[in-house]
């Protein structure tokens, strides 16, 4: 029993090592900006809640109505499904007079796929349905591959990739930045519909400075604001919010090409508080360490067919 | 020496029949799964895109399979050769917990068609953690039933083709003790992506130490609980001097479990949602108790005599290592935005089918096969 007893232990400690090593290697797995990345910049205090964004995004990739209630009359979607792949939705406190402001007001926000630095949903997925363009960053969706296990769905931090419950040959479904579009030249579908500017597309790079541009803002000065696209032509002016001092998106879990500016703070408005590493990048390391070119496993089969052998060896004694 | 005999009798029990019905209730819900689509059987939603299936089925099904693993362990890394005829009833365990997570996982899949894309090197994914549990398990699967092969070949009297495998069995063993080492530690590993929609009880880098080492002891919790339960209803030799020497194998590794899992949740600073006397605090605090207590009492050496003590034991010890998956998997984890999750009817039968279909196996194996050692 002793001897046992110490040999489980020295087994066992070298498995603690093992799952140790992580946090003393961090970092490697941590990805950065691709150059030429490209997003959107959401920005709260210019969205007036048209939904125009929505019944664009519905019409430029075939979505099904969806309805709310007993009238069956017109799409009224609650919230992100697989029938919608973008939302506009309310914040609201007290008695909602003015907007954009946290007590006793109301603020808009747009949900749909943030299109991630560093993907959970690209990593986590078994059969590379889910992948993250090398050039543009843009994450898209191969039915052809997936499997309908929906870890991609247990792994997002935004719960954005919906899944069709309702159908026996079901798949995943999210928003895609309008990649078909954008191979014809266009634009995505919401922010070339948006009227005032309040959901801006274009590089990433070119939106972090535009978010910076606005941050610097005084609030109540008239500014111009570029309308659907970051290097259109097409300007209108506006009366500067007040910003909360955060461009959500710049390092949120690792950041993301979809940026957000607001007037309310940012968990008012429904989106997670994330840390700027993302959980993608703490899981792949542990990975990494483990399975890096499979060398600890074979040699781990190399111990074992030896121990195996010996304890075969002993039993025929 | 003994050797393993069938224990033989008439199959169509009342056990095996009510087995059976279940079975066939199951049925009706697996064929509504696959005209209707998951939705219409089952509770899972967006918000939890894995229910009972994955949680039970999946991951706590291979874990109550791990007493063949457990046990090889054991017999070849330690080099115990007296644990030997543990080994054969273990392995037949793990062999139906495994096989059947298998059937659980094309039922759960929504695009099952194609569940063969994981196995196309131009579709797999090396960074996901999924990616190698299902190639190990799969693996796995296939060398369970190449370990177990000498039982069939005995039973059919192929000695030759029995001589030729335990020649080679030597590969199968060393794969068998490798591949669930891997793929039982990163089932814990598959959660940590979640981070923040895990409680911080749950959440934590070491998932993959704590679900390894968890499964070992449970794997000997199983070999104790059944071998006790088979022991009762059957004319089978004593094993209670192996089960009391396993048993005080599995009170230091959970020792050693509890130290490392109750120590992270302090140095992360989270030990109070243990005492805040909501759902997921108790529940933290019931999945431990459940270790502690028994753990306590089999470091008693007069305990390790006891049959019966020693089977409460381990039913707490899998109780308590079941409920750890289920907190870890589906309720620890809250997607956020008022998502709620309880599992179906439907779910519920067709995890019972399953569970029934391994009970079936079990009496016919037991009953046909030489797999205990009779009196």
């Amino acid at each position: 029993m002793k001897i046992k007893r110490r040999d489980f232990l020295k087994g066992l400690a070298g498995s603690a090592v093992l799952a140790m090593a992580p946090p003393a290697i961090a970092s490697s797995s941590e990805k950065n900006r691709l150059p030429d990345a490209l997003g959107i910049l959401y920005d709260s205090t210019l969205c007036v809640g048209c939904q125009v964004c929505m019944v664009a995004c519905k019409r430029a990739n075939n979505m099904p109505l969806e309805f709310y209630g007993p009238q069956k009359r017109w799409d009224n979607p609650v919230d992100l499904s697989s029938k919608t792949l973008n939302i506009i939705k309310v914040y609201e406190n007290g008695t909602p007079k003015e907007k954009d402001r946290e007590i006793d007001g109301y603020a808009f926000v747009k949900r749909h796929c943030m299109h991630c630095v560093d993907p959970a949903c690209v990593s986590a997925c078994p059969a590379s349905a889910m992948t993250k363009d090398t050039k543009t960053g843009i994450v898209s969706y191969n039915k052809n591959a997936c499997i309908g296990c929906r870890y991609c769905q247990v792994a997002c931090p935004f719960n954005i990739p919906k899944f069709e419950w309702d159908n026996p040959f079901p798949k995943i479904v999210k928003c895609q930045l309008c990649s078909h579009l954008l191979a014809k030249g266009q634009i995505p579908a919401c922010s070339n519909e948006c009227p005032t500017g309040a959901s801006l597309f274009g590089p990433v790079a070119d939106l972090v400075k535009e978010a910076e541009r606005r941050q610097n803002m005084t609030a109540g000065k008239y500014y111009e604001f570029p309308v659907s696209e970051i290097s259109s032509t097409k300007k209108q002016v506006h009366k500067a919010k007040k910003y909360i001092p955060k461009i959500y998106g710049e390092n949120d879990g690792g950041g993301t090409q979809v940026l957000m500016l607001a007037g309310v703070s940012f968990d008012k408005l429904g989106l997670p508080m994330l840390p700027d590493r993302s959980y993608t990048a703490i899981a792949e390391n542990i990975q990494h360490t483990l399975y890096k070119g499979m060398i600890l496993p074979i040699v781990a089969f190399g111990g074992l067919i030896f121990l195996v052998k010996r304890a075969e060896k002993k039993k025929k004694e | 020496m003994k050797t393993e005999q069938p224990l033989e009798g008439k199959i169509l029990t009342p056990t095996f029949l009510i087995c059976c019905l279940i079975f066939l209730i199951s049925l009706i819900f697996m064929a509504k799964r696959f005209l209707y689509g998951l939705g219409a059987v089952s509770n899972m939603s967006d918000g939890y895109p894995w229910g009972l299936w994955i949680a039970f089925d999946v991951v706590i099904g291979t874990a109550l399979g791990c007493g063949g693993y457990a046990m090889a362990l054991l017999v070849y890394v330690f080099n115990k050769g007296e644990y030997h005829p543990l080994v054969r009833p273990a392995l037949m365990t793990s062999l139906f917990g495994y096989s059947l997570a298998g059937v659980a996982v094309v039922i759960d899949v929504g695009r099952y068609w194609q569940l063969y894309n994981i196995f196309l090197p131009w579709y797999m994914n090396p960074n996901s953690v999924l990616l190698e549990v299902a190639l190990c398990v799969g693996a796995y699967v296939a060398v369970l039933w190449v370990e177990f092969s000498p039982t069939f070949l005995t039973k059919f009297g192929a000695d030759n083709a029995k001589a030729f495998m335990n020649k080679i069995m030597f590969v199968f063993i060393a794969l068998g003790i490798l591949l669930p080492t891997m793929h039982q530690s990163s089932l814990g590993t598959v959660m940590v992506v979640t981070g923040s929609k895990l409680s911080p009880l749950w959440w934590t880098r070491l998932l993959p130490l704590l679900f390894l080492i968890s499964c070992i002891f449970l794997g000997y919790a199983i070999v104790v609980f059944e071998s006790s339960i088979t022991g009762s209803r059957y004319p089978i030799h004593d094993e209670t001097d192996l089960l009391g020497k396993v048993s005080g194998v599995m009170a230091w590794l959970i020792a050693i479990y509890l130290v490392i899992r109750l120590a992270d949740v302090v140095i992360r600073g989270h030990l109070n949602l243990a005492f805040r006397g909501d759902l997921l605090g108790n529940m933290f605090l019931l999945e431990n108790i459940l270790l502690l207590i028994p753990m306590a009492v089999l470091f008693v050496p007069a305990n390790l005599k006891n049959a019966r003590v020693m089977f409460l034991c381990a039913v707490s010890i899998v109780l308590a290592t079941v409920l750890f998956r289920f907190n870890t998997y589906i309720i620890g984890f809250d997607p956020g935005d008022g998502w709620h999750y309880f599992p179906s009817v439907g779910e519920i039968f067709i995890s019972l089918g399953i569970v029934s279909m391994e009970i079936m196996a079990f009496l016919w194996f037991i009953k046909r096969l030489p797999i205990y050692r009779r009196l």
